[in-house]
C-alpha cells in the first residue's frame, strides 16, 4: 500500500504545481499585464511602472514565479482593489459558507442517491427503474439556475412555504440561525447531484449484484432484505467516496450558480461579483487555493479507497 | 454539468441483440443496426433532427425582425401574431427560439469537435511516446481537471470579448480533457498490439501510426466522448450567459433568452421562461440518450471480438 500512496502524493505535488503554473501564465495574459490586473483600472500609470518595480515584475519570468510560489506558502494571495481587503481575509470569511452549502448538498445527495440506486437496481428494467431513470436524465440536462429559479417559483412564490433567498450573514453561525432559507440552495445543488450519483449506483448495484458473495449469502438462506443492507450496501458504498472526488470539481462550479441564484454569501457569489468587475486577485487566488483543495480532495479520496479495498493498491 | 458518468453497465433500454448476420467487414453496419435497437436512441436522434430543422430550416418559413427592438410591442403574451409572445425589448420569441437555437447549436458542436481533435491528439501522442513525456502531459490534464471547469472558463471570459468564436474556443479548452484521458487509456493497449508492431519493425514512422492504426482505432470511444460534449458545451454556454458572460446582444442563445426571461419571474411572463428552457433541456437530454446508446453499441462490437 505504501508504494502507491507515495506514487499518488508524488503526482498530487506535481499536479499542484501544474495548477500554480496554469494560474500565473493566466496573470500574465490578463490585459495591461500582470501589473495592472493585480492593481486595478484606476491605478495610475506611475503608480504601475513602481508596482511593477517593488514586485519584481521587471525580472526574469522564472524569478517572478519563484517569488509567486514564495508568497503563495506563506499564504499571501494578494489585495483586492474591489473590496480593499486581502483576498486571505476574504476567502477566510467566505469559504467557510461554500463549504458547509456543498457538505450539506453531499450528505443529502448521498443519502438519497444510494437507496434510490440500489431500488432501480433490484427493480431493474420495472416502471420504477424506467421513472427514476428518466428523473436523472432530466435532473443532469437541466441548467443549474432554471432548476433553482424552477424551485423559487414553486416553494417561495407559489406556494410561501421557504423564502426566495439564502440565508445572510458573514458567519457560518448566522447562516445555520436560518435553516429554512439553506433548504432550496441545498436542495437545488442535490438535485444534480443526485441524477449523476444514482445512475452511478445503479450500475455498480447491478455489478454486484450478479457477483458470487450475493449468490453464497442468498443460498445461504439470508432473507433478501439482510443480502441488501449487509452485503451490497456495504461493497455499493466504496466507489462513492471516488465519486465524491471525481464529482468536486463539477459541485463547485455548481455552487457557484447556485449562490448566485440565491444570492448565498458564499464564495460562489463572491467569485461571480469578482468576475462582473474584473477584480483578477479575488479570481486568481481562489482558483489557486480551489484547485490545489480539490487536488488534496481527490488525493484523500484515493487514499482512503486504497485503505478501505486491498484490490486497488495492487492494481 | 455531467463530468463523471457513471461505469458501463446494464441500461434500462432495450435488450441489444447482436444481429447474426453480422460479419467481420460490417463492424459500423452493427454498431449502427445495435444503435437503432435502442428507443431512447432513435428519440434522442429525432430530437436532435427536429432542432437543427426549427433553428435552421424554421427562420427561412417563419420570418421575424430579431435586430431592431420594438418598444410598442414588448412582453405581450402568446397571440396569432407571436404563437409565444414577445420579450421586454419586443422580440417574437418563436423567431428568438430559432436564432436562439442556432449559436446553442453551433457552440455546442463546433467546441466538441474542437475539443475532440485537440483531445485526441494530446491523448494519443500522450499514449502512444509514453515515458516521461506521457507523465508531464497528464500531469497537465489533470492540473485543468482540478480547476472547477466554471473558474477557468470565468476568467477567459473576461479577459477575451465573448464572441460566438471565442466561446468555441474556451470551452472546447475545458471540454478536451476527459477525452485525452480515454484515448491516451486505449492507446497505451493499443500500442502493444501485434499490427503496430509489426508497423513499426516495418520502419513506418510513429506519426503515421498513430493517424493509421492508433487513431482509427479509438474513433468509437472519441465518438461517444463527443456526443457527451456537446450536450455539457450547450449547457456552459447557458451557465455563461447567466452570468452575464454570454455573446452580448442583439446575438442570441437559449441560455442567454433564459437567464433573461428570469428578471421577470415574478410577473408571470412563463413565456421567457418556459420555452427557452424545455429547448435546453430537451437537447441536452438528446444527445445523452445518443451518447449512452452508441457507448452500448460499441460494447457490443467489442464482445464480438
Amino acid at each position: 500500500m505504501i508504494p502507491y500512496i507515495a506514487r499518488r502524493i508524488a503526482q498530487a505535488i506535481f499536479v499542484v504545481l501544474g495548477v500554480t503554473i496554469i494560474v500565473f501564465i493566466i496573470l500574465h495574459l490578463l490585459p495591461g499585464g500582470p501589473a495592472r490586473a493585480l492593481l486595478g483600472p484606476r491605478a495610475t500609470d506611475q503608480q504601475v511602472q513602481e508596482f511593477i518595480v517593488a514586485n519584481g515584475y521587471n525580472k526574469p519570468v522564472w524569478i517572478q514565479y519563484g517569488t509567486y510560489i514564495g508568497h503563495l506558502l506563506q499564504g499571501n494571495l494578494g489585495y483586492s482593489y474591489h473590496y480593499n481587503q486581502t483576498v486571505d481575509s476574504l476567502l477566510a470569511q467566505d469559504l467557510p459558507k461554500s463549504v458547509l452549502l456543498v457538505g450539506l448538498s453531499y450528505v443529502v445527495s448521498v443519502a438519497v442517491a444510494i437507496p434510490l440506486g440500489i431500488l432501480q437496481a433490484v427493480r431493474r428494467n420495472k416502471p420504477i427503474d424506467y421513472t427514476l431513470t428518466g428523473a436523472s436524465f432530466i435532473g443532469y440536462s437541466m441548467p443549474v439556475f432554471w432548476l433553482g429559479i424552477l424551485l423559487v417559483l414553486v416553494f417561495a412564490v407559489d406556494l410561501h412555504w421557504l423564502p426566495p433567498e439564502g440565508p445572510q450573514g458573514t458567519s457560518v453561525g448566522a447562516i445555520l440561525g436560518h435553516p429554512a432559507g439553506l433548504i432550496l440552495p441545498v436542495a437545488t445543488l442535490s438535485i444534480i447531484t443526485i441524477a449523476q450519483f444514482s445512475r452511478f449506483m445503479r450500475s455498480s448495484a447491478i455489478d454486484n449484484l450478479v457477483q458470487d458473495y450475493i449468490r453464497t449469502a442468498r443460498s445461504n438462506g439470508l432473507s433478501p432484505t439482510a443480502v441488501l443492507f449487509r452485503h451490497l450496501l456495504r461493497n455499493s458504498l466504496l466507489p462513492i467516496i471516488t465519486l465524491i472526488g471525481l464529482s468536486l470539481p463539477a459541485t463547485l462550479s455548481g455552487a457557484v450558480i447556485t449562490e448566485s441564484v440565491f444570492n448565498y454569501p458564499g464564495m460562489g457569489l463572491l467569485l461571480w461579483t469578482a468576475a462582473t468587475v474584473r477584480d483578477y486577485p479575488v479570481l486568481l487566488g481562489f482558483t489557486v487555493v480551489v484547485g490545489i483543495a480539490t487536488v488534496v480532495g481527490s488525493l484523500l479520496a484515493d487514499v482512503l479507497y486504497a485503505v478501505a479495498d486491498p484490490r486497488v493498491r495492487y492494481a | 454539468m455531467a463530468l463523471v458518468r457513471e461505469p458501463d453497465a446494464g441500461r434500462p433500454v432495450t435488450g441489444t441483440q447482436v444481429p447474426a448476420e453480422a460479419g467481420a467487414g460490417s463492424m459500423w453496419r452493427l454498431i449502427w443496426q445495435v444503435f437503432l435497437q435502442n428507443r431512447l436512441a432513435v428519440v434522442g436522434l429525432g430530437i436532435i433532427a427536429f432542432m437543427i430543422l426549427f433553428c435552421f430550416v424554421g427562420p427561412l418559413i417563419y420570418h421575424t425582425n430579431q435586430v431592431q427592438i420594438d418598444i410598442m410591442q414588448v412582453t405581450q403574451p402568446p397571440s396569432m401574431r407571436h404563437p409565444l409572445g414577445t420579450d421586454n425589448v419586443g422580440y417574437d420569441v418563436l423567431g428568438r427560439l430559432m436564432l436562439g437555437g442556432q449559436s446553442s447549436l453551433e457552440v455546442g458542436f463546433a467546441a466538441a469537435i474542437l475539443a475532440s481533435v485537440w483531445g485526441t491528439a494530446w491523448g494519443a501522442v500522450a499514449g502512444y511516446v509514453g515515458g516521461w513525456l506521457d507523465a508531464v502531459m497528464m500531469r497537465v490534464v489533470d492540473s485543468i481537471l482540478a480547476i472547477p471547469y466554471l473558474l477557468v472558463v470565468l476568467i477567459l471570459a473576461t479577459i477575451f470579448t465573448p464572441t460566438v468564436p471565442v466561446l468555441i474556443f474556451v470551452i472546447a479548452m475545458v471540454s478536451w480533457l476527459v477525452t485525452a484521458r480515454l484515448v491516451r487509456g486505449e492507446t497505451l493497449s493499443l500500442k502493444a498490439r501485434d499490427y503496430v508492431l509489426a508497423a513499426k519493425a516495418a520502419g513506418v514512422r510513429d506519426r503515421w501510426i498513430i493517424v493509421r492504426h492508433v487513431v482509427p482505432n479509438v474513433i468509437g470511444t472519441i465518438v461517444v466522448a463527443a456526443t457527451f460534449s456537446v450536450a455539457d458545451a450547450i449547457l456552459l454556454l447557458a451557465a455563461l450567459s447567466y452570468l452575464g458572460l454570454g455573446p452580448p446582444p442583439p446575438a442570441a442563445n437559449w441560455g442567454g433568452m433564459l437567464s433573461n426571461g428570469l428578471n421577470y419571474i415574478y410577473d408571470g411572463y412563463w413565456w421567457l421562461i418556459y420555452p427557452a428552457g424545455i429547448a435546453i433541456v430537451l437537447t441536452v437530454i438528446a444527445f445523452n440518450f445518443i451518447g449512452d446508446a452508441l457507448r452500448d453499441a460499441l460494447e457490443v462490437r467489442l464482445q464480438q471480438r
